[in-house]
């Protein structure tokens, strides 16, 4: 009995433990004033060598799903239907 | 003419477009984001404001709304379909017009009556103008960068769908005529049907002397025609 009380709150916890972060950024064609701005303020605070500065969003994204393989194609879905808009973003999916 | 105009939390040109709409003679009625059908419809406005708050992208979560299904379905079925400032930033959203508005070159909010030119007259938008002719439209966004990819941009070139260019007072298109940084200058375009026009300047606000002018009313005049 107590060996099988003990392995649920276990299981429950790997169940929800699936969580994935998202990055969108702008194409490399895309012009990202944003990131210029910024880029350029740095180089005005007196930061040295500084190549190129890209702005993007991050998403965190748990699930409460089990199968990772799955849960990763869902994350990537959400991406291609709503995060980012794939004209002029790209986005990275992470399991973290 | 029946019209709808479409509205999301967060819009804020919805009454201004029913009140030209009104005045220009259209039955109008609005529509809550959430509705699952659409009254009879000659012409539907998805108008300006900020839906959601533009969160995620403007035009984003509003392109995803239960409305926006049957507005889709109707423009499939040749419905007219109007989207002003946020208006065409979620049509882009929803793919009905290709492309995307990006923030603007000088990533300021830009509110100020520019000059645009009448590409195309041949179109139930905008049979009323004279092809060239200039109009004084005011424009209010953030993100009104028109980009889209070469291939589209030459099928806008090929087959006539752009609508409007940003221009000067002489109707000269070029870089200092830009306020936005939008490709080729363009403020409006339709899709390939010619049954969907979204721009970003706001015709609505332009149909009466007493608060502008009157540049704004041939296109309502037009779809009338």
């Amino acid at each position: 009995m107590k060996l099988i009380l003990a392995k649920q709150p276990q299981l429950n916890l790997k169940k929800n433990k699936l969580k994935f972060s998202v990055t969108v950024t702008l194409k490399e064609n895309v012009l990202d004033p944003q990131g210029k701005v910024v880029q350029n303020t740095l180089q005005n605070l007196g930061v040295e060598n500084l190549k190129r500065i890209r702005q993007g969003k991050y998403f965190e994204i748990e699930l409460n799903d089990n199968d990772p393989q799955k849960a990763e194609k869902k994350v990537d879905d959400m991406c291609k239907k709503l995060l980012a808009n794939l004209i002029i973003e790209d986005y990275k999916v992470n399991k973290i | 003419m029946n019209s709808s105009v479409i509205v999301f939390p967060g819009s804020n040109c919805d009454r201004d477009i029913a009140v030209a709409l009104e005045k220009m003679q259209f039955k109008n009625q609005m529509v809550w984001h959430k509705e699952t059908k659409l009254p009879k419809s000659d012409l539907i406005v998805v108008p300006g404001g900020f839906s959601y708050g533009d969160y995620l992208r403007s035009g984003a979560i509003a392109g995803k709304s239960l409305i926006i299904n049957e507005v889709i379905k109707s423009a499939n079925e040749g419905c007219l379909v109007l989207g002003i400032c946020n208006g065409f930033q979620i049509l882009t959203e929803t793919g009905m017009l290709k492309g995307v508005l990006l923030r603007n070159k000088n990533l300021k909010f830009i509110n100020k009556d520019v000059n645009i030119k009448v590409i195309n007259n041949d179109t139930k938008f905008s049979n009323k103008y004279k092809n060239n002719q200039v109009l004084k439209i005011n424009i209010a966004h953030n993100e009104g960068n028109y980009f889209t990819n070469p291939n589209h941009l030459k099928e806008l070139n090929d087959e006539n769908l752009i609508a409007f260019k940003y221009c000067d007072n002489n109707g000269i298109i070029n870089k200092s005529s830009n306020p936005n940084g939008s490709l080729e200058n363009i403020a409006g375009i339709f899709n390939s049907k010619k049954n969907i026009l979204g721009m970003m300047p706001h015709p609505e606000r332009m149909v009466d002397n007493l608060i502008s002018n009157t540049d704004g009313v041939n296109l309502f005049s037009s779809l009338l025609n």
